[in-house]
C-alpha cells in the first residue's frame, strides 16, 4: 500500500516537475510548480513528518507561489511576447553549458552518496512529529536555528530598504 | 482500523459534509432576510413559508442558466477557478471537532470529527492559505482587466492578513501547548470560578480574538474587506465574467468559508462544544456517568452549532452595517496595525505564562 502510494506520488511529482519546464505558458508553469509542492508534501506525510508537510504547504504553496503567480499575472507573459524576443546564440550556448555542469555535479554527488543503513527495529517512527522536531530545534540545533532567523531579519530589512520611497520621489 | 469503525468514520465525514452544505445553502437565504431586517424591508418571503424555498429556487435558476465561457478566456482555468474555490472551502471542515466522544460498548469512544490529526491548526491554516488560488486563477483566466484587478487585490489582501492570523494563532498555541483542535477544545472544559465548561480562551486572549476576527473577515472577503469584488469600482471583481452555476460556486464557497471560520473561532476561543454547567446538567439528567457523557456530547454538538450560527449572524450583521474600506486603508490596517498588535499579544502571553509558572498561579 505505502509502496504503491510512493510510486504514484513520485510519478505525479516527476510529471508536474516536467510540466514546469515544458509549459509554454508561464502561468501553467507556476501551477505545475504548486502541484509539485503538493506531491512533495505527500512524500513527507508518507515519511510521517506531518509538521514539515504542513509547513511546506503553508510557506511554499500558500505564500511564495501566490506571490509568483501574482507577479506573472501582472506581467501577463504569453507566447506572442515571448517569441518576439529573439534569444541570442551566446545565451543558448551559456544555458547548455551551465545545465550540463549541473548534471555533472548531480551525477558526481549521486555516485558517491551512501544510503545510510536504517535500523528498522530501533527506528523511532515518531521522529517527524511536532514535539520531537521542536525538542531538537531548541536543544541540539539552537544556534543554527537562531542564526537562520537573523538571516531572515536581514532579508526583511533589505526588502524594506529597496521598497522605501526616495526623498525626492513624487507621491502618486 | 476495523471495518465498522471505518464505516462510522465515513458516516461522520459524510454527515459533516452534508450539514456544511445545507447550512451554506440556507446562509444565502439568511443573508437576504437579515439584510431585509436591518434595512427595514421584508427580504425574500414568497417561495414557501418565510421564503424558505428561496435557496432551492435560486439553485434551479443557476443550473438552468446558459453555460457561457468568454471567447478570449482560458477555458480550462476558467472552469478550474470556481472548482478550486469550492474544494479548498470544503476541505477545512475535516479537522474541526464538532462534538466530544460518544461512548458505546461495541465501538469504544467515537469522536464526532472528520479526522483527528495532531497538526489540526496548521492544517486549517494551510487550507485557508490555499483559498486564494480559486479567485486568482478564475480572475486571470477571464482575460478581463477588472477580473485581474480583483484577483490581484484578493492575493495581496490574503497574504497580508494571513501573517496577522498566524501570529494571533501562535498566542493560543503558546497557551494551550498543542496544535490539535480537539485538545484545545477539551482544555476549555475545565471549570472557571466554579462553573464547569467555562474555561474559554476568550477570557485569556481577548486581543488575539479581535485580531483573529478581523483577519477572518479579510480572509473570507467579506465586507468591510470585500475589495476583490467591490462592485462600485470593479464591476464584479474577480467574478465579472462568470455566470450560471460557476458564479454560484464562487458565492457558495464564500458561505462555506464563513461556516468553517466560525467553527474554528468557536473552537479556539469560545470553548468549542463545551457549555456552562455541563457537568452539573449531566449529573442531573443521569446517574450513569457513561449515559451522562453521551447526553452532554449530544447537547454539546447543538451548542457548537448555536455558536456557529451566532458567528454567521455576526458576519452578516457587520456586512449590512459597515461601509467598505479603501484599499490603502486595508493594507495599512493589516501591516501597520494588526501585525504589531499580534506581536505585542505574543509577548504579553509569553510574559503571563512565565509569571504564572514563577508564582505558581
Amino acid at each position: 500500500m505505502t509502496g504503491n502510494l510512493f510510486y504514484f506520488l513520485t510519478f505525479l511529482t516527476l510529471f508536474a516537475a516536467l510540466g514546469v519546464v515544458f509549459s509554454k505558458n508561464p502561468v501553467y508553469s507556476v501551477l505545475c510548480l504548486i502541484l509539485t509542492f503538493f506531491t512533495l508534501s505527500g512524500h513527507y506525510i508518507l515519511l510521517n513528518a506531518q509538521f514539515v508537510a504542513a509547513v511546506n504547504i503553508i510557506v511554499y504553496a500558500g505564500a511564495i507561489m501566490v506571490l509568483f503567480l501574482f507577479v506573472i499575472m501582472f506581467l501577463n507573459l504569453n507566447q506572442e511576447t515571448e517569441e518576439t524576443q529573439h534569444k541570442s546564440t551566446l545565451m543558448k550556448v551559456a544555458g547548455v553549458i551551465s545545465g550540463g555542469l549541473l548534471l555533472v555535479i548531480m551525477i558526481a554527488v549521486l555516485k558517491d552518496a551512501e544510503l545510510g543503513a536504517v535500523d528498522t527495529a530501533n527506528f523511532n517512527s515518531q521522529i517527524g512529529l511536532v514535539e520531537n522536531l521542536g525538542q531538537l530545534l531548541f536543544t541540539k540545533y539552537l544556534l543554527p536555528f537562531e542564526l537562520v532567523s537573523v538571516l531572515f531579519l536581514s532579508a526583511m530589512v533589505g526588502a524594506v530598504m529597496l521598497g522605501k520611497k526616495e526623498t525626492q520621489q513624487r507621491h502618486f | 482500523m476495523e471495518i465498522p469503525a471505518l464505516a462510522i468514520q465515513a458516516l461522520i465525514i459524510l454527515a459533516i459534509f452534508g450539514i456544511t452544505l445545507l447550512i451554506a445553502t440556507y446562509c444565502t437565504w439568511a443573508e437576504r432576510r437579515i439584510a431585509g431586517f436591518l434595512q427595514d424591508r421584508p427580504g425574500p418571503n414568497r417561495v414557501g413559508p418565510w421564503g424558505l424555498g428561496q435557496p432551492l429556487a435560486d439553485a434551479v435558476k443557476l443550473f438552468f442558466k446558459e453555460e457561457f465561457i468568454p471567447a478570449t478566456a482560458n477555458k480550462w482555468l476558467f472552469i478550474a477557478g470556481p472548482s478550486l474555490a469550492m474544494l479548498t472551502a470544503l476541505m477545512s471542515s475535516a479537522v474541526v471537532p464538532f462534538g466530544n466522544t460518544i461512548l458505546s460498548d461495541e465501538f469504544g469512544a467515537i469522536r464526532i470529527q472528520g479526522i483527528e490529526v495532531n497538526i489540526g491548526m496548521l492544517y486549517i491554516f494551510g487550507v485557508v492559505s490555499l483559498g486564494v488560488y480559486g479567485i486568482m486563477i478564475g480572475g486571470w483566466a477571464s482575460n478581463n482587466k477588472f477580473s485581474l484587478l480583483g484577483a490581484i487585490r484578493a492575493a495581496s489582501q490574503n497574504i497580508s492578513y494571513e501573517i496577522a492570523l498566524g501570529l494571533s494563532l501562535i498566542a493560543v498555541l503558546m497557551m494551550t501547548g498543542t496544535l490539535s483542535l480537539r485538545e484545545i477544545a477539551l482544555q476549555q472544559a475545565e471549570p472557571l470560578f466554579g462553573i464547569s465548561g467555562m474555561n474559554w480562551n476568550i477570557f485569556y486572549q481577548p486581543l488575539g480574538f479581535i485580531i483573529f476576527l478581523t483577519c477572518a473577515f479579510a480572509e473570507t472577503n467579506r465586507t468591510p474587506f470585500d475589495l476583490p469584488e467591490s462592485e462600485a469600482e470593479l464591476v464584479g471583481g474577480y467574478h465579472t465574467e462568470y455566470g450560471s452555476m460557476k458564479l454560484g460556486l464562487y458565492l457558495f464557497a464564500e458561505y462555506v468559508n464563513i461556516i468553517v471560520v466560525s467553527a474554528v473561532m468557536s473552537t479556539l476561543y469560545f470553548g468549542g462544544f463545551n457549555f456552562p454547567f455541563q457537568n452539573e446538567i449531566g449529573a442531573l439528567l443521569s446517574s450513569d456517568p457513561k449515559v451522562a457523557h453521551n447526553i452532554i456530547t449530544v447537547m454539546g454538538i447543538g451548542v457548537f452549532f448555536l455558536k456557529i450560527f451566532a458567528f454567521i449572524f455576526f458576519f452578516m450583521w457587520v456586512r449590512w452595517t459597515l461601509p467598505r474600506f479603501r484599499y490603502d486603508q486595508l493594507l495599512n490596517l493589516g501591516w501597520k496595525g494588526l501585525i504589531p498588535l499580534s506581536i505585542i499579544n505574543i509577548i504579553l502571553t509569553g510574559t503571563a505564562i512565565l509569571l504564572s509558572e514563577h508564582f505558581g498561579w
